[in-house]
This record gives structure tokens, C-alpha cells and sequence, in this order.
């Protein structure tokens, strides 16, 4: 139990995918200038990335079994391809209002390095499945904690006065670097509770 | 047959180092830009990685760009990709393991890597081998330079030395190729003046940082060449473009609200 909690601090804070491990940084520069969009790209990267490991656990299982995991990435990418487009269908025909909400997220999902990286992570930590959902979901959550932070610190950005050659995405970055910063401060919070996976 | 147009070579090449630079004018290639420069010996991997899987598969591309169907090219380059990618990862993890270890979850990511599905898409399915490959090396050499001067910004500042543990990188030309030389080392003549290494520099909000001030210069420089300041905006670059129900014209932002309204 003590190692799913350690997973989730580790995946909202100490390891954030988008501020320590720059996985997802695409989305998280391209569609974190508003709240409701950075919300619903994130609860897509969410719903996806969980469904991803859920699926890609026992294939890999399989795989292993097989002696063939040189093939882990070429089959990684093309079963989250397949299901991001399945996963679009099926909302589009029975869940309607969801994929109002989230649909136009969805094909820009595939090439989010965050559910590859995820996927892979998982692997290369030879996470059991429960450990590999409770990281998929909490690294899922931290994209959200900070897309949603950084969406805010973006608003007050666009009523600042910049040097001009900062205007736009450099300044951004330095504004994400700041907000980073503040991340490192709960650096070895995991240990300091005793925690570890 | 409608007359061939003249294709530049060198210009297709040249245009991905400094005018088209994929990372500071194109945006591209953001996540491995800020993961992997901590050393520059990390980033010369990465880049020389990323540079040999685009030219191969834009070269690949280009020469099936009359037999992959329309419809389904998206998933045919995630494959042609996907499958240079597993080559390189399983050559650097034979031949140089420190790499490897180093790059880590990095190396596997290069598949998602949109500047080389951004290529395949822009320019290997619409041009000729060659031009497809001068693009492709082009890009790969911009990337790799751009690479090169954030770690070297990042490690002389962060960690106070340069090019170290360049000897684990050239361990593939045999024992000792430098003659024992594995990168300068300045932490001892700092510490002399009683300074030492800003280690943040290192740490991810360091690659934020400095990426942000690389940008800021890259922008003063096109400005003075009147070229458009750099932005997270063209449809032309992003692979799902086609597929994309956004037809913004590159504002991802925008459609949310203009889907809404519709619903409404």
C-alpha cells in the first residue's frame, strides 16, 4: 500500500512528467493557454494513458514470455495509435457529450510523448500492474496539476510587459522553468515520509 | 508529365540549420531538447540518434510515398519510425551501453519525436528521395547543433565542465580514442576563485530556462533578417493535421470554443 502512495506523490510532484521529466511538453506549451482547454486536454491524457497501460501490461507479459522485447516500442506505439482512434469512435457514437468535451484532444494524443513515455517507464521499472496503473494515473494527474497551474500563471503572463524578443513562447518557457523551480522544493519529500517503491 | 522543378539540394539541406531550425524556429522536438542536455556528450547521442533515424526514414517515406494509401500514411510512418528507432536503440544498446543508460526512456521516445513525423509528413511524402534525404540531414544537423549549445550552456554553468564523459559516447572506435582526454573540467580553477556550479542549471527548470533565453536570441536574429518570430503555431508541422478536426489554420486554442458554439 505504502508504494502506491509513494507512486502518487512521485507522480503529482517530485517526478512530474511535464516539470522534471519534460514528457508531454508539446500539449503543455501548445493548449495550457486557457483553463478549460489545459483541463480537457489533460483529463484525455488521463482517461488515455490509464486505458494504454491496462492494455499494454499484458502485452507486454506476453512479449517477454515470447523473447521478443526488442519489439516493445514499434508495438507500444501502435496499439496506442489504434486505441486513441477506437477510443475516439466509441465516444463519438455512444458518449456524445464526452466527445464534445474531449474529441478534439484525442488525435493529437497519439505523438503525446507522455502515454509512450508512460508506457515505456513502467517497463524499464518492472512495475507490477497494480503499480504500473497507480503511476500511469498518477502521472496523468500531475500533466493535469500542472497544465492547470501553469494555464493561471499564463493568464497573469499575458498582462505582463515583456522585452520583445521574450514575447510569446520564450517567455513561457522561463515562466515553466520558474514554476519548475518550485517543484524542486519538494524534492526527497518521498524518503523524508519514509516512503519508497 | 508536368516539368520537374529544380530541386536545390543544397538548400533543402541548409534550410534546417539556421533559417527552418526545427527546435528554436519550428518548435519541434521540445521534450528530448530539454531532457537530455544536461551534458553535451548526452546531447551529441541524442542528436547523432535522432539524426540517423530521420534521414532513414524520410528516405524510407519518400520512396513509398506513391504506394502508402492516403488514409492510412499516419500509422505507415509511425511504423517505418517505430522500426529505425527499435534499430538504433538496439545498436546503442550493444555498442554503447553508457549511452543507452544515459538516455534512458529518451531514446524509445525518439519515436514520437514530431520533428521526424513532422518531416515525413511535410516533406518526405511530397518530394523525391534525395531532397527527402538533404531535408532530413539537415533537420537532423539543426537539431543536433541546437542540442549541442544547450548542453553546453547547461553543463558549463550547471555542472562546471564540458564534454565530460565523452569517452563513454566514442567507446565505439575502441579504447581510449582521445588518448585518455574525457572533457575539460573546470570545477577546480572555480574553486579557486571560490565559486562552484550553478547546479540548478542541470535540473529540469535550468533546460526551461535556458531554452527560453536560446529562443529569445533566435527570435533577435530572425528579426533581423525579418523573418517571423518563432510560435507554437503552423498545422503544417503538426503530423495530425489531416486528421485534425481543428482546421484553425494552426491556433489549437481557438476550435475548443468555436466546437462549442457549434454544439450550442
Amino acid at each position: 500500500m505504502k508504494s502506491y502512495f509513494a507512486l502518487l506523490i512521485m507522480g503529482l510532484i517530485t517526478n512530474n512528467f511535464v516539470l522534471s521529466k519534460f514528457l508531454g511538453i508539446c500539449p503543455f506549451l501548445g493548449v495550457s493557454k486557457k483553463l478549460d482547454t489545459a483541463v480537457g486536454m489533460s483529463t484525455a491524457v488521463v482517461i488515455v494513458m490509464c486505458i494504454a497501460t491496462a492494455v499494454t501490461y499484458p502485452i507486454n507479459v506476453l512479449l517477454v514470455r515470447k523473447d521478443m522485447e526488442y519489439l516493445q516500442t514499434v508495438v507500444f506505439i501502435l496499439v496506442i495509435a489504434a486505441l486513441v482512434q477506437m477510443i475516439e469512435m466509441f465516444l463519438k457514437k455512444y458518449v456524445k457529450s464526452l466527445y464534445k468535451a474531449l474529441g478534439i484532444y484525442l488525435p493529437l494524443i497519439t505523438t503525446n510523448c507522455a502515454v509512450l513515455g508512460v508506457v515505456l517507464l513502467n517497463v524499464q521499472n518492472g512495475y507490477n500492474f497494480g503499480q504500473s496503473m497507480m503511476n500511469s494515473f498518477a502521472g496523468g494527474m500531475g500533466f493535469m496539476l500542472a497544465m492547470v497551474m501553469f494555464s493561471g500563471v499564463r493568464k497573469k503572463l499575458e498582462s505582463c510587459d515583456v522585452p520583445e524578443f521574450f514575447k510569446g513562447l520564450p517567455i513561457t518557457l522561463i515562466a515553466a522553468s520558474l514554476t519548475s523551480l518550485s517543484f524542486v522544493g519538494f524534492a526527497g519529500i518521498v524518503e523524508g515520509m519514509g516512503l519508497s517503491v | 508529365m508536368a516539368e520537374k522543378k529544380k530541386i536545390n539540394y543544397g538548400k533543402e539541406f541548409s534550410k534546417g540549420i539556421l533559417k527552418q531550425n526545427p527546435v528554436l524556429r519550428l518548435v519541434l522536438g521540445t521534450c528530448p531538447t530539454l531532457a537530455v542536455t544536461t551534458s553535451v556528450s548526452n546531447a551529441i547521442g541524442m542528436g547523432i540518434a535522432a539524426t540517423i533515424v530521420l534521414v532513414c526514414s524520410n528516405i524510407v517515406i519518400s520512396a513509398l510515398r506513391k504506394v502508402i494509401p492516403d488514409k492510412v500514411r499516419i500509422p505507415a510512418y509511425i511504423v517505418i519510425i517505430a522500426a529505425f528507432v527499435s534499430m538504433i536503440q538496439m545498436l546503442v544498446k550493444a555498442y554503447i551501453p553508457a549511452l543507452n543508460k544515459a538516455l534512458g526512456v529518451y531514446l524509445p521516445l525518439i519515436v514520437v519525436n514530431c520533428i521526424i513525423l513532422g518531416r515525413a509528413e511535410a516533406f518526405a511524402s511530397k518530394n523525391p528521395v534525395l531532397a527527402s534525404a538533404c531535408d532530413g540531414l539537415g533537420m537532423g544537423i539543426g537539431f543536433l547543433t541546437t542540442e549541442f549549445l544547450m548542453g553546453t550552456v547547461r553543463e558549463i554553468i550547471g555542472a562546471g565542465t564540458w564534454f565530460a564523459g565523452i569517452q563513454d559516447l566514442l567507446v565505439i572506435f575502441g579504447n581510449n580514442p582521445l588518448g585518455g582526454w574525457n572533457g575539460f573540467d573546470f570545477t577546480e580553477g572555480l574553486a579557486k576563485t571560490g565559486l562552484a556550479p550553478i547546479t540548478l542549471f542541470i535540473l529540469p527548470c535550468g533546460g526551461f530556462f535556458v531554452f527560453g533565453v536560446l529562443m529569445a536570441c533566435a527570435n533577435k536574429l530572425a528579426d533581423k533578417k525579418h523573418l517571423p518570430k518563432a510560435e507554437k503555431v503552423g498545422c503544417a508541422s503538426c503530423p495530425m493535421a489531416e486528421n485534425c478536426n481543428i482546421k484553425s489554420g494552426g491556433n489549437c486554442e481557438k476550435p475548443a470554443a468555436a466546437v462549442k458554439g457549434e454544439a450550442e
